[in-house]
């Protein structure tokens, strides 16, 4: 507040305008983080069935995901019209708070035999930057074992769509398993994701 | 015999004796002496509750709520419509035990704010050195003539989720084809203002299958409504809204006028009398002028219809150490929905728990969201950020809004929409009971 208070009298001085919103201190990543639990779950923890988990997963994922919607560049239902309600010191508060939780999967019902037909996939064409079978969240692509189906699906139509770009190395696999495995073989890495921990 | 709270130590003692006060006083033990008290277990006081815990297990949290479970307003429409069971809205107390609340089932009757007890009809007084009031609303029955609490079983508002929910859907169900049914939203402000229209939007939605030839009259006393342009759009894609053959009659008062004020009920011949005509419908849904629920007029922090709070703590600008949250504070822009009231809960869990500690409240933040189903498969939605600005809650500029209009958000997105409040529903509740 002090520091706050100190800095807008220097810019005063120095005749650059603070916003009338810059009056108060940046809310701390766990203030921020407790507004966004009424949807994703108490610490980011979602129990489904389509909003996805948000806690554990790393601080540059979360960072990118919260500025890209801010941008409009990840187009959705309803967080680009949220994500523009933040500074991005806030996006960086509020990512440290998920990612400093505990990611916590939920292995839903998929077929077994889809599954395993899924995981064979992934090895080729996604664990390279998916890390551990899509479980690890340091590698920064984000968690995808445990996420909910639905919010994997819709984000599997939204790359297909154009709503969000996938990055180079992404485009470049997911082409050459679509243009081998098709539309099945997408369901089969869905059902490989959401079927574990 | 005043109780040794460790704020008014601090306060009696001043900072240099606290430092002795571990070796000094050891008979005094600090943590067990902060006390918070929550009066009401709905979203805001249930949710103020298990955070407070959360943040600092070593307060006493105490919840007086007078019924054994909690049945959410949200969702309550789908109960109506018929596609959701009483059951799945139904939430109890024990996942607030686990978290170490005490949850006293009891009516608060009286709150001394200058001994900073709670008093319940059950003749038990709770001390606390924060309280933390969320009683949400009460009707004014007062308004309308012919209609009160007992008149209201029977032509149920079905605003406060429960057996009322259930009557309506009994009477909806068992209405001939071709009835017509009423609904009367209530004046601004209100619980949920969305609501009566989603109501409107599900009880067609059940109607056009089962019952086509049925009408719905809506009976507004105000000209406009929460997410009309999106509403109206969905009645129109659904439920033929300005066609001559339009399944709902949506029936507005404009400004200074009392067209669809309601006057008065005849709970014999479920007729309605308004401003401006008489109608007689076969189920008849009334949802009353509202304000803060009853305990918060009895405890002094009404000003008018509802509790004044500073926005950074929601703390009373009427007696010190208690707060008020949920529907019946005074927090626009915040609205009155559960969303908010548990954002509000948060916020204020973190300024007790700041204060109890010695330490000034962190800076707030809010969100709300708000989802509506207009018919089954098809739901849309409306957000907020909201920030601190000169002491008030402030909307951040540019955030939030609605979902695009009919012409620009897709049915695939809206489907979406659907999937997401269903997990809305789940997370806020566990969020909040869990």
């Amino acid at each position: 507040m002090k520091y706050r208070t100190i800095v807008q009298a220097m810019l005063a001085l120095s005749g650059v305008a603070l916003g009338a919103a810059a009056n108060a201190a940046t809310p701390s990543g766990e203030m921020l983080g407790n507004t966004c639990a009424g949807c994703h779950g108490t610490d980011g923890i979602s129990t489904g069935p389509a909003i996805p988990t948000i806690g554990g997963l790393s601080n540059d994922y979360l960072v990118d995901a919260m500025m890209e919607y801010k941008t409009g560049e990840r187009g959705s239902t309803i967080m680009t019209r949220i994500a523009k309600g933040y500074t991005d010191d806030e996006i960086k508060a509020m990512s440290k708070f998920f990612s400093g939780k505990p990611y916590v999967g939920n292995k839903q019902k998929v077929s077994a035999k889809m599954a395993k037909t899924g995981a064979k996939l992934h090895k080729k064409y996604c664990e390279k930057c998916h890390e551990d079978g899509g479980t690890s969240a340091e590698d920064d692509a984000g968690v995808l074992a445990g996420q909910w189906r639905p919010y994997l699906q819709y984000t599997m139509e939204d790359f297909h769509s154009g709503a969000r770009t996938m990055p180079k190395k992404m485009k470049k696999k997911m082409k050459a398993m679509m243009d081998k495995h098709g539309a099945k073989g997408e369901q089969a890495l869905l059902d490989y994701y959401a079927g574990q921990e | 015999m005043t109780q040794f709270t460790r704020r008014n130590f601090i306060k009696a003692a001043g900072g240099a004796a606290v430092a002795a006060g571990a070796a000094g006083f050891p008979m005094v033990s600090f943590g067990a002496s902060k006390k918070v008290v929550v009066v009401g277990g709905g979203m805001g006081g249930a949710a103020a509750a298990k955070y407070i815990r959360m943040m600092d297990s070593s307060i006493e949290v105490t919840v007086i709520e007078a019924n054994k479970h909690y049945y959410t307003c949200f969702m309550s429409n789908e109960v109506i419509h018929g596609r959701r069971s009483i059951d799945s809205i139904r939430f109890g107390y024990t996942g607030l035990a686990g978290h170490g609340v005490k949850v006293v089932h009891d009516i608060v009757t009286g709150i001394d704010a200058n001994k900073q007890t709670v008093m319940t009809k059950g003749g038990h007084h709770f001390k606390y050195d924060r309280c933390i009031v969320a009683p949400g609303v009460d009707f004014k029955w007062e308004k309308i003539e012919g209609y009160d609490a007992k008149v209201a079983e029977d032509i149920p508002h079905a605003w406060k989720a429960g057996s009322q929910t259930v009557t309506l859907r009994k009477q909806i169900e068992s209405m001939k084809d071709g009835g017509v049914v009423a609904i009367c939203p209530p004046p601004n402000p209100f619980r949920c203002p969305p609501g009566p229209y989603e109501r409107t939007s599900l009880i067609a939605a059940y109607l056009k299958k089962n019952k086509p030839k049925s009408k719905i009259v809506v009976l507004d006393p105000k000209p406009k409504f929460s997410k009309m342009g999106l509403f109206t759009a969905a009645w129109e894609k659904y439920y033929g809204y300005k066609s001559s053959d339009s399944m709902i009659d949506w029936q507005g008062t404009p400004k200074g006028s009392d067209d669809n004020v309601l006057k008065s009920v005849d709970a014999k011949t479920r007729t309605v009398t308004t401003g401006f005509n008489e109608l007689k419908a076969d189920v008849l849904n009334i949802i009353p002028a509202q304000k803060a629920g009853k305990i918060a007029f009895a405890a002094g922090l009404t000003k008018g219809d509802w509790c004044p709070v500073h926005h950074n703590t929601f703390e009373s600008t009427i007696h010190k150490n208690i707060h008020v949250i949920g529907d019946a504070a005074i927090q626009s822009p915040l609205p009155k929905s559960g969303y908010a009231a548990n954002s509000e809960a948060k916020v204020t869990a973190a300024a007790v728990v700041a204060l109890l500690n010695g330490k000034d409240a962190p800076t707030p933040s809010w969100v709300n969201t708000c989802y509506s189903f207009v018919h089954p498969g098809d739901g849309i939605s409306v957000a907020m950020v909201y920030n601190l600005v000169d002491g008030k809650v402030s909307k951040v500029k540019g955030s939030g809004g609605l979902t695009p209009g009919y012409a620009k958000s897709t049915m695939e997105m809206r489907a979406r929409e659907e999937q997401y409040a269903l997990s809305w529903f789940k997370n806020i509740t566990h969020d909040t009971f869990g």
